[in-house]
């Protein structure tokens, strides 16, 4: 019998945090929104508008416009004559200035954007306050400094910009996804028609009203909204020279097959089912805490989620006893409530993926743990889950989740985890706690991911370029790498 | 079956008029082309063979037609060798790559009769060899430098040391250029390898007798068994495995045809290969060579690492 020396906090019974709601009120947003087109709000020619809702409540939010061809063609003209006739023969200098000036109009409004993004998507208004918002406003400074210094990004090469660049994003980081993209293309001379995702489209368009108010010459960044058909329409339109796209790999495939026999570029930045390995001489308790950060931020929502833990077998036992422990502890409810750890599942087709995936893992005969919590009644919501007794073949082992779910598996050496952790078609991210230097990068060199944390989990920055191996993708966002994706010699 | 070339043609025309004494002259002793899979050099298993000619329809040689499962066989053993090949020191590779030069070197006049036989003239085959040489010895360098090149520490804005640099992607299937039959093929070779990568190559249809001598000079080299497999053959038949063969990281495409590129794009999406074309190279040219071919075939990794704060540490000592 294994001793337990961990104290256990009883929330349920002895505590309780109080509510601490974030105010609404912070935020204004529009009974309707129309397509950004050429620096103006246009109506569609599709005369088709969606409801956008708050995935928390079910409420609606807002009614968005639905781009079709028509409309997707109205927006690549425009980015084509901004770029043939203004942007891409603009100094860079100038450029730059424009991106730094929407850098810091980001900063002024971001507890608005903060608000939204969280009423939007679901996510904790902590998480899209301390992180979401602080990191689009770096991105765009970031970016903003090289549009003037190209040349020494790419030593004895004379970089050129690609042309019109179509964007299509994911609803888990709405608006930091907008800025992954945008910044880096506009930065080095390219024009922009991005398309948000279906279910979070407002951030997107509070940045557009940004751009507007900047003074970013018309047509420079072009925003429509829509779903599935208006992306295709996009990725299809034959004046398109970039597809920039991060989403599901299965898109993502789709996207390479359409622009076969095109001269069009792309970069993929898509799935993932990272490893997170712990050895026996890690700090176990930093190492739960990571481990925790790592599969439940933004309710697993994240490409690089480490959603698959191996623990070195001697100390298994101790870390599922504390991850049972900590689960106990994480609040799970409404998003804008500034103690909530999990907010919202995204969508009901989401929160639905998600339940078939768990009933996938116990029909499989792994062991499924959730924490005894009351959930909201409203609104799509997921108890964080763990999955124990679990094979290298099953399922929720080898496929994507994208929710607060972990499998855990044991290893005994070095060379077992290695080829366990590389044992998946993605390749995007990986993390390895233990307490020897040696041992992290024999790891850190042998892991086939294209981000791997040691000793922490799902850090970003805008130096810091991002992108996977494998079926996870290709091309880097972020830091010097990320310029490579718009340019050509 | 008796292979001939032009020579020996000409020896039979005159061996019909010849004179008894000369009867007893040596007999040319031909080479049997094969391919070159995992340090080997076996013939094809299908059994098939194509007959290469030269401009004038002379038959220069029984070649393998190699098969899908020759080209399967070839990504086996590409993937074992690369665990090594890949980890093995940068410097390494760099004077593993230096001694294919040289052996390249000291076998010249093979590589310029081949060349001439496929229909070069004798000066432009002898620049050929030359320049293929030079380019060896170009990328020889590059093995332990280019790192640093497309390296980058990071300024983070939290506490981490955060690093990124580029790792070989693993086994590339290459579909080498048709007409430059020596050079072209060692262009494309030559940066795969320098980055760590393991390759799998289809040689020139018209023009195969190059990469097979090209092979046997791989495997006098201290190269590793399967870090390069050249395969002859049709393109038309092959390039659709080797875009959508599972277990190839990248694919490398020199040619224009769009029809082509269109098919190997489609298939690669199969896995995601990372897909180049080098269209309209010269490699006779100073843009037939650059460390940004290297780049090609690597991905950048990013490995972040924890700072410890100590809080009295601010004090600037």
């Amino acid at each position: 019998m294994e001793k337990n020396n961990t104290l256990k906090l009883k929330f349920e019974s002895a505590r309780k945090y109080a509510p601490a709601p974030e105010s609404r009120s912070a935020a204004k947003i529009n009974a309707q929104y129309e397509l950004f087109i050429n620096g103006r709000f246009e109506k569609p020619l599709s005369g088709k508008y969606f409801d956008t809702i708050n995935p928390a409540t079910e409420e609606k939010l807002s009614q968005v416009a639905e781009a079709n061809d028509a409309d997707v063609d109205r927006a690549v003209k425009a980015a084509r004559n901004a770029y043939e006739n203004v942007w891409r023969d603009m100094p860079g200098a100038e450029r730059g200035k424009y991106i730094f000036r929407i850098a810091r109009m980001i900063q002024e409004r971001a507890r608005e954007l903060a608000v939204i993004e969280t009423l939007n998507g679901g996510k904790p208004i902590r998480e899209s306050r301390d992180f979401d918002i602080p990191v689009v406003a770096n991105h765009f400074f970031y970016y903003a400094g090289w549009a003037d210094k190209l040349e020494y990004a790419f030593p004895n090469r004379r970089p050129q910009p690609l042309g019109v660049a179509a964007q299509i994003i994911p609803w888990n980081f709405p608006l930091m996804m907008a800025a992954w993209k945008i910044a880096p293309a506009i930065a080095t001379g390219n024009t922009v028609v991005l398309k948000p995702a279906e279910t979070t489209p407002l951030t997107a368009l509070k940045l557009a009203e940004i751009i507007q108010e900047s003074g970013l010459p018309p047509g420079v960044v072009n925003i429509i909204t829509g779903a599935g058909a208006t992306g295709s329409a996009l990725v299809n339109h034959p004046d398109v020279n970039k597809i920039a796209f991060t989403g599901s790999t299965e898109v993502g495939k789709h996207i390479q097959r359409a622009i076969g026999g095109t001269a069009k570029r792309t970069t993929l930045e898509l799935g993932g089912k990272a490893a997170n390995i712990i050895f026996d001489d890690a700090p176990i308790d930093q190492a739960v805490e990571g481990v925790i950060n790592g599969i439940f931020f933004n309710q697993g929502h994240v490409c690089c989620a480490g959603s698959r833990l191996y623990v070195q077998e001697s100390v298994l036992g101790e870390v599922i006893r504390k991850l049972k422990d900590r689960l106990e502890t994480l609040i799970v409810g409404d998003p804008m409530d500034k103690n909530t750890d999990i907010g919202a599942i995204n969508s009901r087709q989401q929160l639905e993926n998600i339940n078939k995936y768990l009933d996938i893992g116990r029909a499989e005969g792994a062991e499924m743990y959730q924490p005894d919590i009351e959930l909201p009644g409203k609104g799509f919501f997921c108890k964080p889950t763990i999955f124990t007794n679990v094979a290298q073949s099953n399922r929720i082992s080898q496929e994507e989740i994208f929710g607060p779910v972990l499998t855990i598996q044991s290893f005994r050496t070095d060379d077992e985890v290695i080829e366990k952790a590389n044992n998946s078609p993605y390749g995007l991210s990986a993390g390895v706690w233990t307490d020897k230097g040696s041992k992290i990068f024999n790891l850190t060199t042998k892991l086939r991911a294209g981000v791997v944390w040691a000793n922490t989990y799902n850090q970003f920055d805008p130096t810091s370029p991002f992108g996977g191996y494998k079926e996870s993708g290709y091309g880097r966002e972020g830091g010097l790498h990320g310029l490579n994706a718009y340019v050509k010699f | 079956m008796s292979v001939k070339n032009k020579e020996t043609i000409a020896a039979e025309t005159e061996a019909d008029m010849r004179q008894p004494e000369e009867a007893s002259r040596r007999l040319e002793v031909l080479k049997t082309y094969k391919i070159f899979i995992g340090g080997k050099f076996p013939r094809t298993e299908s059994g098939r063979y194509y007959v290469a000619q030269d401009e004038a329809g002379h038959k220069l040689a029984n070649v393998c037609l190699s098969s899908r499962k020759d080209f399967r066989e070839a990504v086996v053993a590409a993937r074992t060798a690369f665990g090594d090949w890949g980890s093995r020191a940068a410097f390494n590779r760099g004077q593993i790559l230096y001694r294919i030069a040289e052996m390249l070197e000291g076998r010249k006049l093979q590589f310029i009769d081949e060349l001439v036989k496929q229909g070069a003239g004798q000066a432009a085959a002898g620049q050929e060899v030359e320049q293929s040489i030079d380019r060896l010895i170009y990328y020889a360098g590059w093995c332990d430098k280019f790192q640093q090149l497309f390296s980058s520490v990071n300024p983070v804005a939290t506490s981490h040391f955060n690093f990124s640099v580029p790792e070989p992607t693993g086994v590339v299937s290459i579909l080498a250029p048709q007409d430059s039959a020596l050079l072209g093929l060692v262009s494309v070779i030559a940066p795969v390898i320098a980055g760590g990568n393991t390759c799998v190559v289809l040689g020139s249809y018209s023009k195969p007798l190059s990469a097979v001598t090209f092979a046997e000079v791989l495997s006098t080299s201290d190269v590793p068994g399967g870090v390069v497999n050249i395969l002859t053959g049709k393109m038309e038949e092959l390039a659709p495995y080797f875009a959508d063969h599972m277990d190839v990281n990248a694919l490398v495409y020199c040619g224009d045809d769009m029809e082509m590129k269109k098919l190997l794009q489609q298939k690669a999406a199969l896995n995601l290969k990372r897909v180049v074309f080098y269209d309209h190279v010269d490699w006779m040219s100073a843009n037939g060579q650059s460390p940004y071919l290297i780049a090609d075939s690597q991905e950048i990794k990013t490995t972040w690492h924890p700072i410890e704060n100590i809080g009295g540490a601010k004090a600037g000592y």
